[in-house]
């Protein structure tokens, strides 16, 4: 979706205010929480990354402008669980359950599980075809402006860039928020000059790179 | 979420304070977001769906087991070995895997190498894209919208913010990670480091050279 999310080359937000190396993993316990929660409940089966990921993507604008990251990670969370019907909001508002939910899709994050709410887990997948380009090939992402998630940023859309890695064949992301599927696609790595993202003043030292699905680019 | 103005309805005066609860609030005045993560992990509790325990582990696990300090580990081991260096750039999973980290680092790692003609940087436009496994959970900045607005298209200015200047000449690349492949930077080994041990080296990197926002420490701010 276009949305403001896909914040690649907008003007206005200011300069980046760095913070010391040595600043806390987490500026409030609430955020812990919020992390170790969403964790949990990904790890149950409930949403993988892109559902959640797109449950971000949908929180209104002005919402996701004015929260910060953990406040926007809780929303989320607070919002895939009441969609899913695991939560009442009144069961939320008033801070208690009402009775037994639902079973889980998979089973709860015990204290004996906790190592693997860590480990990343693998994304890519046996192809089932050859990837269609090969590292040098000139490509053009695709002009396309799906409802639904999409991992196509808007500043790359329209332009041309050359393949400069193929990654293998991974998870689509499109594909599993928009259809609940994984339809493995080959992802590529795909090297724009500035000048052709930015125009003619565009600084002609900095290169972009994006990870870009198969879907999302086309022969020129 | 603003705290001057209400998404929702809340209601303020049924205002439960359990005790015992896993969170380190003090004062008896929530706010709204410490209210609300309270309300939903007492009630996924309450349901059974998740357990307090295995929560308080999962955070203390975040905070402990994974940091930056495993990145320096595996850059200090890169400048010293370059067997270690080439396989790190071919795939950095599996070579990260030979050094015996507790923390299993997940698929599709991605060593990038600083040169003295190239400077790379790490970005995540669309979210907070970051590679947890190697350097813990993402500073502030690198998941604000100046900085994952700007990366993409003035990464110099970008760099000036962190007090970085490179030269004019040196070619800039920025990944942008839009995807579950993930980018760690190499930065350049510090001059006068020659014959340091790996750990005195580790001393060297930073988390910020790692993304590409910085560079190591010289040799100067390291002690024998």
């Amino acid at each position: 979706m276009n949305g403001v999310h896909d914040l690649g080359g907008m003007d206005g937000f200011g300069k980046v205010v760095p913070e010391p190396e040595t600043e806390p993993t987490f500026h409030a316990p609430w955020e812990g929480r919020v992390l170790a929660i969403t964790r949990a409940m990904q790890m149950a089966g409930e949403w993988n990354i892109d559902v959640g990921r797109f449950g971000i993507e949908r929180l209104p604008p002005h919402v996701y402008l004015a929260a910060s990251y953990y406040e926007k990670w809780f929303l989320r969370t607070e919002n895939l669980c009441v969609e899913r019907g695991l939560v009442t909001r009144e069961e939320l508002a008033a801070g208690h359950s009402s009775g037994p939910g639902r079973p889980l899709v998979g089973k709860a994050v015990g204290a004996e599980d906790i190592s693997a709410t860590l480990y990343r887990p693998p994304f890519g997948r046996t192809p089932t075809s050859d990837p269609l380009f090969k590292v040098g090939d000139r490509v053009r992402a695709k002009n396309m402006h799906p409802h639904s998630h999409t991992r196509l940023p808007r500043f790359a859309r329209g332009h041309v860039g050359v393949i400069e890695r193929i990654q293998g064949c991974h998870v689509y992301p499109d594909a599993v928020v928009a259809a609940g599927k994984e339809d493995p696609q080959w992802l590529y790595t795909v090297t724009f000059d500035s000048r052709e993202l930015w125009g003619e003043d565009a600084d002609p030292t900095v290169e972009v790179s994006i990870e870009a699905f198969e879907p999302y680019l086309e022969v020129i | 979420m603003a705290h001057s103005h209400n998404d929702h309805d809340h209601d303020h005066h049924d205002h439960h304070h359990e005790h015992g609860h896993h969170d380190h609030d003090h004062g008896s005045e929530l706010s709204e977001i410490q209210r609300r993560v309270r309300a939903l992990d007492t009630v996924l509790t309450e349901k059974g769906y998740i357990d307090p325990v295995a929560i308080d582990k999962i955070v203390e696990m975040y905070e402990t087991r994974i940091g930056p300090h495993i990145g320096a580990r595996v850059v200090a081991r890169a400048w010293a070995e370059p067997a270690f260096k080439a396989a790190l750039l071919a795939d950095a999973t599996k070579a990260i895997a030979t050094l015996g980290i507790e923390q299993k680092v997940g698929d599709h790692l991605v060593a990038v190498e600083n040169t003295p003609t190239t400077h790379n940087m790490i970005v995540c436009t669309l979210c907070s894209c970051y590679p947890w496994d190697v350097l813990g959970l993402p500073p502030v900045w690198y998941k604000s919208t100046p900085y994952r607005s700007r990366a993409v298209k003035e990464p110099r200015a970008v760099l000036a913010d962190f007090g970085v200047t490179l030269p004019a000449d040196i070619k800039i690349r920025v990944w942008d990670s839009t995807a579950e492949t993930r980018f760690m930077v190499l930065p350049m080994r510090p001059s006068g480091t020659d014959g340091w041990s790996e750990e005195r080296l580790a001393g060297l990197v930073t988390r910020d050279s790692m993304i590409g926002t910085g560079f190591a420490k010289p040799a100067s701010e390291v002690s024998a």
